[in-house]
């Protein structure tokens, strides 16, 4: 029955909270409206999905989260450091080929963001195929140890929250 | 109180938005530059975001965190953008100081059903 309800319950649970942002009140009358919303709108788009993505392991994220904000931070500034004094003929931007262990396509596509959002790395090509995820970074003199701490901070606990 | 908290975040926001846009007008080739808008969308825009969550709070109208919804768009969006752009410049040869890979020729966009 409740899966019938609610058959995204993730897309449900974003629905209800952007709304509650959108209208900027926790009232009763939001709360209910904003779950009418929550179970309505997910029929509509089940064409859109592959599947309902499923969170196997909630609690990685509360790892998982802090290291990636962290990451920005940190990562923002060194961006900045190279961009306001690096000469451009001493950048050494590199193409990383990233061999991919995660297969759910949820979790891909999280890593492919995360990568993305801390700056000096952006992902600009998938392999489904080979399983590799090609990457471009702004200045990267050690390609293994970057591959090796992209998956170790990102994929691995990725891999747990969204794979058995 | 607030309100010089605000003015602090705005002010650090502000020059992430700038080393942003300076990195798009100084960096060498399109990968290098596609990492200018990254930097400003993530950092410099939570930031703004931020100050204005501070500064809606000091103004005394409580707190409000519509805001953060500005951020998490953002944050969904931003990296497809780049991904596309990226994809598109492998396809086209894009020149670039470093060998790209293979592009892909014909990626099935199917291929997980």
């Amino acid at each position: 029955m409740l899966r019938r309800l609610l058959p995204h319950p993730l897309l449900s649970a974003f629905l209800v909270i952007t709304w509650l942002l959108l209208v900027n009140s926790l009232s009763p009358g939001a709360l209910v409206f904003g779950l009418l919303v929550a179970i309505a709108i997910p029929p509509l788009t089940t064409r859109f999905w592959i599947r309902a993505p499923r969170l196997h392991r909630p609690a990685v994220l509360l790892r998982l989260v802090p290291v990636v904000l962290w990451d920005i931070l940190v990562a923002n500034l060194t961006v900045a450091w190279i961009v306001l004094t690096r000469p451009a003929d001493r950048l050494r931007p590199q193409f990383l080929a990233i061999p991919l262990d995660i297969r759910d396509p949820y979790a891909t596509v999280a890593l492919a963001s995360i990568i993305t959002l801390t700056p000096g790395t952006v992902s600009v090509q998938l392999d489904p195929d080979a399983g590799v995820l090609h990457v471009h970074a702004l200045d990267c003199p050690d390609p293994e140890d970057a591959i090796a701490g992209i998956k170790r901070r990102y994929e691995q606990p990725l891999g747990e929250l969204f794979e058995c | 109180m607030l309100e010089a908290l605000a003015s602090v975040l705005i002010l650090f926001g502000a020059f992430f938005v700038l080393v942003g846009s300076l990195g798009l007008a100084r960096l060498p080739d399109f990968f290098t530059r596609l990492h200018g808008p990254t930097k400003a969308t993530t950092l410099g825009l939570a930031a703004v975001c931020a100050a204005f969550i501070a500064f809606a709070a000091g103004s005394g109208n409580g707190l409000s965190v519509r805001e953060l919804l500005i951020l998490v768009f953002l944050f969904i969006t931003a990296p497809v953008s780049a991904f596309v752009l990226g994809r598109a410049a492998l396809r086209r040869g894009t020149p670039s100081m470093t060998p790209p890979p293979a592009p892909l020729e014909d990626a099935d966009d199917d291929r997980h059903r």
